[in-house]
Protein backbone atom coordinates (compact mmCIF):
# COMPACT_ATOMS: atom_id res chain seq x y z
CA UNK A 1 0.00 0.00 0.00
CA UNK A 2 1.28 3.48 -0.85
CA UNK A 3 2.64 5.39 2.15
CA UNK A 4 0.11 8.24 2.04
CA UNK A 5 -2.74 5.70 2.36
CA UNK A 6 -1.39 4.21 5.57
CA UNK A 7 -3.73 6.03 7.94
CA UNK A 8 -6.71 4.56 9.84
CA UNK A 9 -9.47 6.43 8.03
CA UNK A 10 -8.22 5.32 4.63
CA UNK A 11 -8.44 1.78 5.96
CA UNK A 12 -12.03 2.50 7.05
CA UNK A 13 -12.78 3.74 3.52
CA UNK A 14 -11.18 0.61 2.06
CA UNK A 15 -13.14 -1.73 4.35
CA UNK A 16 -16.38 0.00 3.41
CA UNK A 17 -15.59 -0.38 -0.30
CA UNK A 18 -14.48 -4.01 -0.04
CA UNK A 19 -17.47 -5.01 2.10
CA UNK A 20 -19.81 -3.28 -0.36
CA UNK A 21 -18.16 -5.05 -3.28
CA UNK A 22 -18.36 -8.40 -1.44
CA UNK A 23 -22.07 -7.91 -0.80
CA UNK A 24 -22.67 -6.93 -4.42
CA UNK A 25 -20.94 -10.14 -5.55
CA UNK A 26 -23.04 -12.15 -3.08
CA UNK A 27 -26.36 -10.75 -4.31
CA UNK A 28 -26.60 -12.89 -7.52
CA UNK A 29 -26.01 -16.02 -5.38
CA UNK A 30 -28.67 -14.84 -2.96
CA UNK A 31 -31.19 -14.37 -5.77
CA UNK A 32 -30.23 -17.76 -7.23
CA UNK A 33 -31.06 -19.47 -3.92
CA UNK A 34 -34.34 -17.59 -3.70
CA UNK A 35 -35.02 -18.71 -7.26
CA UNK A 36 -34.59 -22.34 -6.20
CA UNK A 37 -37.86 -22.08 -4.30
CA UNK A 38 -39.63 -21.56 -7.62
CA UNK A 39 -38.36 -24.96 -8.75
CA UNK A 40 -40.07 -26.73 -5.86
CA UNK A 41 -39.67 -27.52 -2.18
CA UNK A 42 -37.23 -30.38 -2.69
CA UNK A 43 -34.62 -28.33 -4.58
CA UNK A 44 -34.58 -25.57 -2.00
CA UNK A 45 -34.56 -28.02 0.92
CA UNK A 46 -31.60 -29.84 -0.62
CA UNK A 47 -29.64 -26.59 -0.74
CA UNK A 48 -30.71 -25.55 2.78
CA UNK A 49 -29.63 -28.93 4.09
CA UNK A 50 -26.28 -28.59 2.31
CA UNK A 51 -25.83 -25.12 3.82
CA UNK A 52 -26.10 -26.54 7.36
CA UNK A 53 -22.58 -27.99 7.26
CA UNK A 54 -20.06 -26.28 9.64
CA UNK A 55 -17.88 -24.84 6.88
CA UNK A 56 -20.89 -22.97 5.49
CA UNK A 57 -21.52 -21.47 8.93
CA UNK A 58 -18.06 -19.91 8.79
CA UNK A 59 -18.80 -18.63 5.30
CA UNK A 60 -22.05 -17.16 6.62
CA UNK A 61 -20.08 -15.60 9.47
CA UNK A 62 -17.97 -13.83 6.84
CA UNK A 63 -21.09 -12.71 5.05
CA UNK A 64 -22.72 -11.37 8.21
CA UNK A 65 -19.44 -9.62 9.06
CA UNK A 66 -19.35 -7.92 5.66
CA UNK A 67 -23.00 -6.92 6.00
CA UNK A 68 -22.53 -5.54 9.52
CA UNK A 69 -19.32 -3.78 8.52
CA UNK A 70 -21.03 -2.08 5.60
CA UNK A 71 -24.06 -1.21 7.75
CA UNK A 72 -22.14 0.34 10.64
CA UNK A 73 -19.61 1.93 8.27
CA UNK A 74 -22.52 3.44 6.36
CA UNK A 75 -23.99 4.85 9.58
CA UNK A 76 -20.59 6.39 10.33
CA UNK A 77 -20.52 8.09 6.92
CA UNK A 78 -24.12 9.30 7.25
CA UNK A 79 -23.26 10.84 10.62
CA UNK A 80 -20.06 12.35 9.20
CA UNK A 81 -21.89 14.02 6.34
CA UNK A 82 -25.15 15.01 7.98
CA UNK A 83 -24.38 15.81 11.60
CA UNK A 84 -22.19 18.51 13.16
CA UNK A 85 -18.53 17.59 12.81
CA UNK A 86 -16.88 15.47 15.47
CA UNK A 87 -13.13 15.02 15.83
CA UNK A 88 -13.61 11.42 16.96
CA UNK A 89 -13.68 9.99 13.43
CA UNK A 90 -11.04 7.35 14.15
CA UNK A 91 -12.97 6.24 17.24
CA UNK A 92 -16.17 5.91 15.22
CA UNK A 93 -14.40 3.87 12.53
CA UNK A 94 -12.98 1.54 15.21
CA UNK A 95 -16.44 1.33 16.79
CA UNK A 96 -17.98 0.32 13.45
CA UNK A 97 -15.47 -2.53 13.05
CA UNK A 98 -15.97 -3.61 16.68
CA UNK A 99 -19.76 -3.60 16.29
CA UNK A 100 -19.46 -5.67 13.10
CA UNK A 101 -17.31 -8.24 14.92
CA UNK A 102 -19.81 -8.28 17.79
CA UNK A 103 -22.77 -8.94 15.49
CA UNK A 104 -20.96 -11.51 13.31
CA UNK A 105 -19.43 -13.21 16.38
CA UNK A 106 -22.90 -13.41 17.96
CA UNK A 107 -24.18 -15.05 14.79
CA UNK A 108 -21.36 -17.61 14.84
CA UNK A 109 -21.97 -18.47 18.51
CA UNK A 110 -25.65 -19.09 17.82
CA UNK A 111 -24.89 -21.11 14.68
CA UNK A 112 -23.46 -24.09 16.61
CA UNK B 1 31.55 15.96 17.74
CA UNK B 2 28.42 13.84 17.66
CA UNK B 3 27.90 10.99 15.22
CA UNK B 4 25.03 12.84 13.59
CA UNK B 5 27.40 15.44 12.10
CA UNK B 6 29.52 12.85 10.31
CA UNK B 7 26.93 10.26 9.34
CA UNK B 8 25.76 10.12 5.77
CA UNK B 9 22.19 9.89 4.50
CA UNK B 10 21.33 8.15 1.25
CA UNK B 11 18.85 10.38 -0.57
CA UNK B 12 16.90 9.26 -3.64
CA UNK B 13 15.73 12.33 -5.51
CA UNK B 14 13.29 12.17 -8.41
CA UNK B 15 14.71 13.83 -11.51
CA UNK B 16 12.77 14.46 -14.66
CA UNK B 17 10.01 16.49 -16.25
CA UNK B 18 6.41 16.13 -17.43
CA UNK B 19 7.42 13.33 -19.80
CA UNK B 20 8.87 11.11 -17.05
CA UNK B 21 11.99 10.61 -15.00
CA UNK B 22 13.85 8.44 -12.53
CA UNK B 23 15.63 8.61 -9.18
CA UNK B 24 19.18 9.88 -8.65
CA UNK B 25 21.02 8.81 -5.52
CA UNK B 26 23.02 11.25 -3.40
CA UNK B 27 25.03 10.94 -0.19
CA UNK B 28 24.36 13.88 2.12
CA UNK B 29 26.07 14.49 5.49
CA UNK B 30 23.64 14.42 8.40
CA UNK B 31 23.49 17.58 10.52
CA UNK B 32 21.69 18.41 13.78
CA UNK B 33 18.20 19.91 13.33
CA UNK B 34 18.39 19.28 9.59
CA UNK B 35 15.22 19.68 7.54
CA UNK B 36 14.30 18.01 4.25
CA UNK B 37 14.63 21.41 2.57
CA UNK B 38 18.18 21.63 3.97
CA UNK B 39 18.94 18.28 2.33
CA UNK B 40 17.64 19.38 -1.07
CA UNK B 41 19.47 22.70 -0.84
CA UNK B 42 22.70 20.93 0.15
CA UNK B 43 22.45 18.66 -2.88
CA UNK B 44 21.87 21.61 -5.19
CA UNK B 45 24.75 23.64 -3.77
CA UNK B 46 27.29 20.85 -3.42
CA UNK B 47 26.46 17.95 -5.71
CA UNK B 48 24.16 18.93 -8.56
CA UNK B 49 23.51 22.58 -9.38
CA UNK B 50 20.91 21.54 -11.95
CA UNK B 51 18.46 20.23 -9.34
CA UNK B 52 15.21 22.21 -9.52
CA UNK B 53 12.91 22.75 -6.55
CA UNK B 54 10.79 25.52 -5.10
CA UNK B 55 10.93 27.34 -1.78
CA UNK B 56 10.59 30.85 -0.42
CA UNK B 57 10.12 31.62 3.27
CA UNK B 58 11.72 28.53 4.90
CA UNK B 59 9.54 29.03 8.01
CA UNK B 60 6.26 27.32 7.09
CA UNK B 61 4.34 30.36 5.93
CA UNK B 62 4.51 30.51 2.15
CA UNK B 63 3.49 26.95 1.28
CA UNK B 64 5.85 26.63 -1.67
CA UNK B 65 8.27 23.87 -0.60
CA UNK B 66 5.92 20.88 -0.27
CA UNK B 67 7.23 17.58 -1.69
CA UNK B 68 6.62 13.86 -1.27
CA UNK B 69 8.99 12.57 1.41
CA UNK B 70 9.10 8.78 1.69
CA UNK B 71 5.74 8.72 -0.09
CA UNK B 72 3.98 11.21 2.17
CA UNK B 73 3.33 14.86 1.24
CA UNK B 74 5.10 17.20 3.65
CA UNK B 75 6.19 20.84 4.01
CA UNK B 76 9.92 20.27 3.67
CA UNK B 77 11.09 23.40 5.49
CA UNK B 78 9.46 22.28 8.74
CA UNK B 79 10.02 18.54 8.39
CA UNK B 80 12.99 17.36 10.40
CA UNK B 81 15.06 14.61 8.84
CA UNK B 82 15.26 12.75 12.17
CA UNK B 83 11.49 12.34 12.28
CA UNK B 84 10.98 10.91 8.79
CA UNK B 85 14.22 9.11 7.91
CA UNK B 86 14.14 5.30 7.84
CA UNK B 87 17.42 3.30 7.88
CA UNK B 88 19.41 6.40 6.90
CA UNK B 89 17.41 6.60 3.65
CA UNK B 90 15.16 9.29 2.22
CA UNK B 91 13.11 9.38 -0.95
CA UNK B 92 12.09 12.81 -2.19
CA UNK B 93 9.64 13.26 -5.07
CA UNK B 94 7.56 16.11 -6.51
CA UNK B 95 4.04 16.50 -5.12
CA UNK B 96 1.58 13.87 -6.30
CA UNK B 97 -1.44 14.81 -8.47
CA UNK B 98 0.25 17.83 -10.05
CA UNK B 99 2.10 18.06 -13.38
CA UNK B 100 5.87 18.24 -12.94
CA UNK B 101 7.76 21.16 -14.46
CA UNK B 102 11.22 19.83 -13.60
CA UNK B 103 12.59 17.58 -10.84
CA UNK B 104 10.86 18.59 -7.60
CA UNK B 105 9.04 21.66 -8.92
CA UNK B 106 5.36 21.16 -9.80
CA UNK B 107 3.06 23.25 -11.93
CA UNK B 108 0.53 24.66 -9.44
CA UNK B 109 -1.69 26.26 -12.13
CA UNK B 110 -4.54 23.72 -11.92
CA UNK B 111 -4.46 23.87 -8.11
CA UNK B 112 -5.03 27.64 -8.10
CA UNK B 113 -7.44 27.46 -11.04
CA UNK B 114 -9.63 25.22 -8.90
CA UNK B 115 -9.59 27.81 -6.12
CA UNK B 116 -11.08 30.19 -8.68
CA UNK B 117 -13.60 27.58 -9.87
CA UNK B 118 -14.75 27.13 -6.26
CA UNK B 119 -15.08 30.93 -6.05
CA UNK B 120 -12.41 31.23 -3.41
CA UNK B 121 -12.39 35.03 -3.52
CA UNK B 122 -14.13 37.13 -0.88
CA UNK B 123 -17.03 39.14 -2.33
CA UNK B 124 -18.04 42.04 -0.11
CA UNK B 125 -20.77 44.64 -0.43
CA UNK B 126 -19.11 47.57 1.34
CA UNK B 127 -16.21 49.88 0.57
CA UNK B 128 -13.20 50.83 2.67
CA UNK B 129 -14.90 54.13 3.47
CA UNK B 130 -17.60 52.45 5.48
CA UNK B 131 -17.32 51.34 9.08
CA UNK B 132 -15.69 47.98 9.85
CA UNK B 133 -18.34 45.31 10.23
CA UNK B 134 -18.71 44.25 13.87
CA UNK B 135 -18.01 40.50 13.89
CA UNK B 136 -18.04 38.60 17.17
CA UNK B 137 -15.12 36.16 17.22
CA UNK B 138 -17.29 33.86 19.36
CA UNK B 139 -20.14 33.57 16.86
CA UNK B 140 -20.56 30.04 15.44
CA UNK B 141 -20.13 31.31 11.86
CA UNK B 142 -16.87 33.10 12.66
CA UNK B 143 -15.53 30.10 14.57
CA UNK B 144 -16.30 27.88 11.57
CA UNK B 145 -14.64 30.38 9.20
CA UNK B 146 -11.58 30.70 11.45
CA UNK B 147 -11.18 26.94 11.73
CA UNK B 148 -10.60 26.72 7.98
CA UNK B 149 -8.83 30.01 7.29
CA UNK B 150 -5.14 29.30 7.96
CA UNK B 151 -4.51 27.53 4.65
CA UNK B 152 -1.10 28.36 3.13
CA UNK B 153 -1.88 26.82 -0.32
CA UNK B 154 0.88 24.24 -0.03
CA UNK B 155 -1.20 21.61 -1.93
CA UNK B 156 -0.27 18.86 0.53
CA UNK B 157 -3.97 18.00 0.92
CA UNK B 158 -4.31 17.98 -2.88
CA UNK B 159 -1.39 15.55 -3.18
CA UNK B 160 -2.73 13.26 -0.46
CA UNK B 161 -6.21 12.98 -2.00
CA UNK B 162 -7.00 9.84 -3.99
CA UNK B 163 -10.21 11.39 -5.33
CA UNK B 164 -8.11 14.05 -7.10
CA UNK B 165 -6.05 11.23 -8.62
CA UNK B 166 -9.20 9.41 -9.77
CA UNK B 167 -11.07 12.45 -11.09
CA UNK B 168 -8.90 15.21 -12.53
CA UNK B 169 -11.82 17.66 -12.44
CA UNK B 170 -12.42 17.28 -8.70
CA UNK B 171 -11.94 20.68 -7.05
CA UNK B 172 -9.89 19.18 -4.23
CA UNK B 173 -9.69 19.70 -0.48
CA UNK B 174 -7.98 23.12 -0.45
CA UNK B 175 -10.41 24.87 -2.79
CA UNK B 176 -13.43 23.39 -1.01
CA UNK B 177 -11.98 24.26 2.39
CA UNK B 178 -11.59 27.85 1.20
CA UNK B 179 -15.18 27.88 -0.11
CA UNK B 180 -16.46 26.65 3.28
CA UNK B 181 -14.49 29.37 5.08
CA UNK B 182 -16.09 32.04 2.88
CA UNK B 183 -19.58 30.53 3.21
CA UNK B 184 -19.26 31.16 6.94
CA UNK B 185 -18.07 34.74 6.53
CA UNK B 186 -21.18 36.82 7.24
CA UNK B 187 -19.78 39.76 5.22
CA UNK B 188 -19.46 37.69 2.04
CA UNK B 189 -22.24 38.13 -0.53
CA UNK B 190 -21.45 35.39 -3.07
CA UNK B 191 -22.80 32.48 -1.02
CA UNK B 192 -25.47 31.42 -3.49
CA UNK B 193 -23.29 31.27 -6.60
CA UNK B 194 -20.42 29.68 -4.62
CA UNK B 195 -22.73 26.92 -3.40
CA UNK B 196 -23.71 26.25 -7.00
CA UNK B 197 -20.02 26.15 -7.95
CA UNK B 198 -19.14 23.54 -5.31
CA UNK B 199 -22.28 21.40 -5.63
CA UNK B 200 -21.49 20.06 -9.11
CA UNK B 201 -20.20 16.68 -10.19
CA UNK B 202 -16.60 17.63 -9.42
CA UNK B 203 -17.51 19.39 -6.18
CA UNK B 204 -17.93 18.55 -2.51
CA UNK B 205 -20.16 15.49 -3.02
CA UNK B 206 -17.33 13.72 -4.85
CA UNK B 207 -15.31 13.49 -1.59
CA UNK B 208 -15.06 9.95 -0.17
CA UNK B 209 -14.03 11.13 3.33
CA UNK B 210 -10.72 9.23 3.27
CA UNK B 211 -9.37 12.13 5.36
CA UNK B 212 -5.80 12.04 4.08
CA UNK B 213 -6.09 15.82 3.70
CA UNK B 214 -6.78 16.22 7.41
CA UNK B 215 -4.11 13.68 8.34
CA UNK B 216 -1.29 15.45 6.50
CA UNK B 217 -2.27 19.15 6.60
CA UNK B 218 0.80 20.83 8.15
CA UNK B 219 -1.37 23.53 9.70
CA UNK B 220 -3.68 20.91 11.21
CA UNK B 221 -6.70 22.14 9.28
CA UNK B 222 -9.46 19.69 8.51
CA UNK B 223 -10.64 20.01 4.89
CA UNK B 224 -12.82 16.89 5.30
CA UNK B 225 -14.80 18.69 8.01
CA UNK B 226 -15.15 21.71 5.70
CA UNK B 227 -16.29 19.51 2.81
CA UNK B 228 -18.80 17.77 5.11
CA UNK B 229 -20.10 21.24 5.99
CA UNK B 230 -20.49 22.07 2.29
CA UNK B 231 -22.32 18.78 1.73
CA UNK B 232 -24.83 19.69 4.45
CA UNK B 233 -25.17 23.22 3.15
CA UNK B 234 -25.71 22.21 -0.49
CA UNK B 235 -28.19 19.48 0.51
CA UNK B 236 -30.25 21.79 2.73
CA UNK B 237 -30.11 24.51 0.05
CA UNK B 238 -31.42 22.01 -2.54
CA UNK B 239 -34.28 20.92 -0.27
CA UNK B 240 -35.16 24.54 0.58
CA UNK B 241 -35.29 25.48 -3.11
CA UNK B 242 -37.41 22.44 -3.91
CA UNK B 243 -39.85 23.25 -1.09
CA UNK B 244 -40.12 26.88 -2.20
CA UNK B 245 -40.69 25.97 -5.84
CA UNK B 246 -43.54 23.65 -4.86
CA UNK B 247 -45.14 26.06 -2.43
CA UNK B 248 -44.59 29.31 -4.29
Amino acid sequence: MKAHRKQPLYLAFLLHRISGLGLALFLPLHFYVLGLSLQGDATLDRFLHWSQQPLMKFVEFGLVFLLALHFFGGLRLLALENMPWSNRQKNYAALAVAAAFFVAGGFLLRAF
Amino acid sequence: MSDSSTASITVHVWRGNSEGGSFDEFQVPQQPSQTILDIVTWIQRNLDAGLSYRFACRVGMCGSCAMMVNGIPRWTCRTHVNKVMRDKQLTIEPLRNLPVIKDLACDMSEFFAKWNQAQGQFQGSTTRDEKIAPISPCSPEREAANAAIECINCAICYASCDVVAWNRDYLGPAALNRAWSLQNDVRDTAGESRLAAVAGDAGCHRCHSQQGCASYCPNELNPTASIAGLKRLTASDFLRRRYRSRHA
